[in-house]
């Protein structure tokens, strides 16, 4: 018996951004508000990091709320059926469950099911490793259009007091629909990864400490006593960052990886209507331009002034404030690149909607 | 290679760019943080800067020890070396 011949996806010639939304959740925390939990002033925080607001939700808002908000304009504004969806893949690493993903939860509300759907834990990289495997499974011909979601509540692994990085940060979600297209509109992707500087950002501790203390603390007789209750309290893991190895990595490296991604494209700088990079903090938007030496009718994403760093939800968040704002943008290129904990980066010129 | 006298002019240039403070401010005992009110965003800035002007590497661990101009000069002297 003769072993017969797979049939495998016809590729299709190219893939595209269809549509984009976002979702802000309605909570403003202005720098006044911080400098209730810090010792600074609103004058420090907008000199030191460009940021006047943050948004975040309130205690009922759920990462798949704010999911499938920005999903559902995506799908509408990309003009599609939700049915029409063949992968849902949701970045973030603020879903509060290790396991059932976000991804299959929002692909059932948003009506995309049975659509696979999965969660990426790429922190801020997170937007741009999704694009690079919506490319990918459209262009294979895996599906036709796949829901791209950067989405993040990190308002709850924050520790107020601390100075690191907490003042920083925001929640919200920004979504796409990635679809086939004659002409390519989405370039190659520079992604990858540095496992050297793993402790650079992240959580303070694993859930592995939590599961000790509480076992330690159900057997403790002081288990009522303040010192209990203050140390439970401090067990919650939290975000951190060691600023200067970050700030060094995400401008100076980052600008080369950024580089890569427009010669792999084809393109320099000039051909560019926009520059959307993650919005960690103004002072790294401000340099990365600067190195990546963009012609001043380049528009650069600020959208941190007002949201805040809401990690993988920062890049589709300030791409569609953009858009927003200069409806002209539509049909040129913007160049996007993530970069966070683990350290991890993803980078391409994307064709805007 | 580059004379401790040709450092420290060099550092007051970088350091000029980045904050406008006077070249001449930038004295080998003044502390980056305390005399110089160099944030740790721009220090790492004036580091890569230095990196490449002098052509030497600062690691990220040893950033943290340049507490003054004269540690600057001191390691970047000691990395030419």
């Amino acid at each position: 018996m003769s072993t017969p011949t797979l049939k495998q996806h016809t590729a299709r010639t190219g893939s595209r951004i269809w549509g984009i939304g976002a979702f802000r959740p309605e909570v403003i925390v202005t720098n006044e508000d911080v400098c209730q939990w810090i010792d600074s002033s609103d004058e420090w925080i907008r000199q030191r990091t460009g940021i006047i607001t943050r948004h975040r939700a309130p205690r009922e808002v759920s990462v798949v709320d704010m999911a499938v908000g920005a999903g559902a304009e995506a799908i509408s504004k990309a003009g599609i059926e939700a049915s029409q969806i063949g992968a849902v893949l949701v970045s973030t690493v603020t879903h509060p469950y290790a396991t059932p993903s976000a991804a299959a939860l929002i692909a059932e509300k948003l009506g995309a099911a049975p659509a696979p759907a999965y969660d990426i834990s790429a922190a801020c990289a997170g937007y741009c490793y999704g694009i690079a495997q919506a490319d990918a499974l459209v262009r294979a011909g895996t599906a036709e259009y796949v829901l791209v979601i950067g989405v993040e509540k990190l308002s709850d692994v924050i520790d107020n007091h601390e100075r690191t990085i907490s003042f920083l940060l925001g929640d919200g979600a920004g979504a796409v629909i990635i679809g086939p297209s004659d002409e390519p509109g989405i370039g190659p992707s520079v992604w990858g990864s540095d496992g050297s500087k793993w402790d650079a950002i992240g959580m303070t501790h694993s859930l592995m400490d939590v599961r000790d203390f509480s076992e330690h603390a159900m057997k403790a007789d002081d288990v009522e006593s303040a010192a209990a209750d203050e140390a439970h309290a401090t067990l919650w893991p939290t975000l951190r960052q060691d600023g200067q190895t970050v700030y060094r990595w995400a401008v100076w490296e980052m600008a080369k990886m950024a580089k890569k991604a427009l010669d792999e494209a084809g393109i320099t700088a000039g051909d560019l209507g926009a520059f959307v990079p993650h919005q960690a903090n103004m002072r790294i938007i401000d340099e990365l331009a600067k190195q990546l030496k963009l012609p001043e009718y380049v528009l650069i994403a600020r959208d941190i002034a007002e949201a805040g760093n809401t990690s993988a939800a920062s890049i589709p968040l300030a791409t569609h404030r953009l858009l927003a704002e200069n409806p002209e943008l539509s049909g040129k290129l913007s160049l996007q690149i993530g970069f966070g904990a683990g350290l991890v980066f993803g980078a391409q010129v994307v064709r805007l909607p | 290679m580059a004379s401790n006298e040709e450092i420290l002019a060099g550092l007051a240039e970088i350091v000029n760019e980045e904050t406008g403070l006077a070249p001449e401010a930038v004295e080998l005992e003044k502390s980056f943080t305390d005399d110089l009110d160099i944030d740790s965003i721009s220090m790492m800035t004036i580091v890569v800067n230095a990196e490449e002007k002098f052509d030497v590497k600062i690691p990220d661990e040893e950033v943290k020890n340049l507490k003054t101009v004269g540690d600057a000069v001191s390691f970047i002297a000691g990395a030419q070396a």
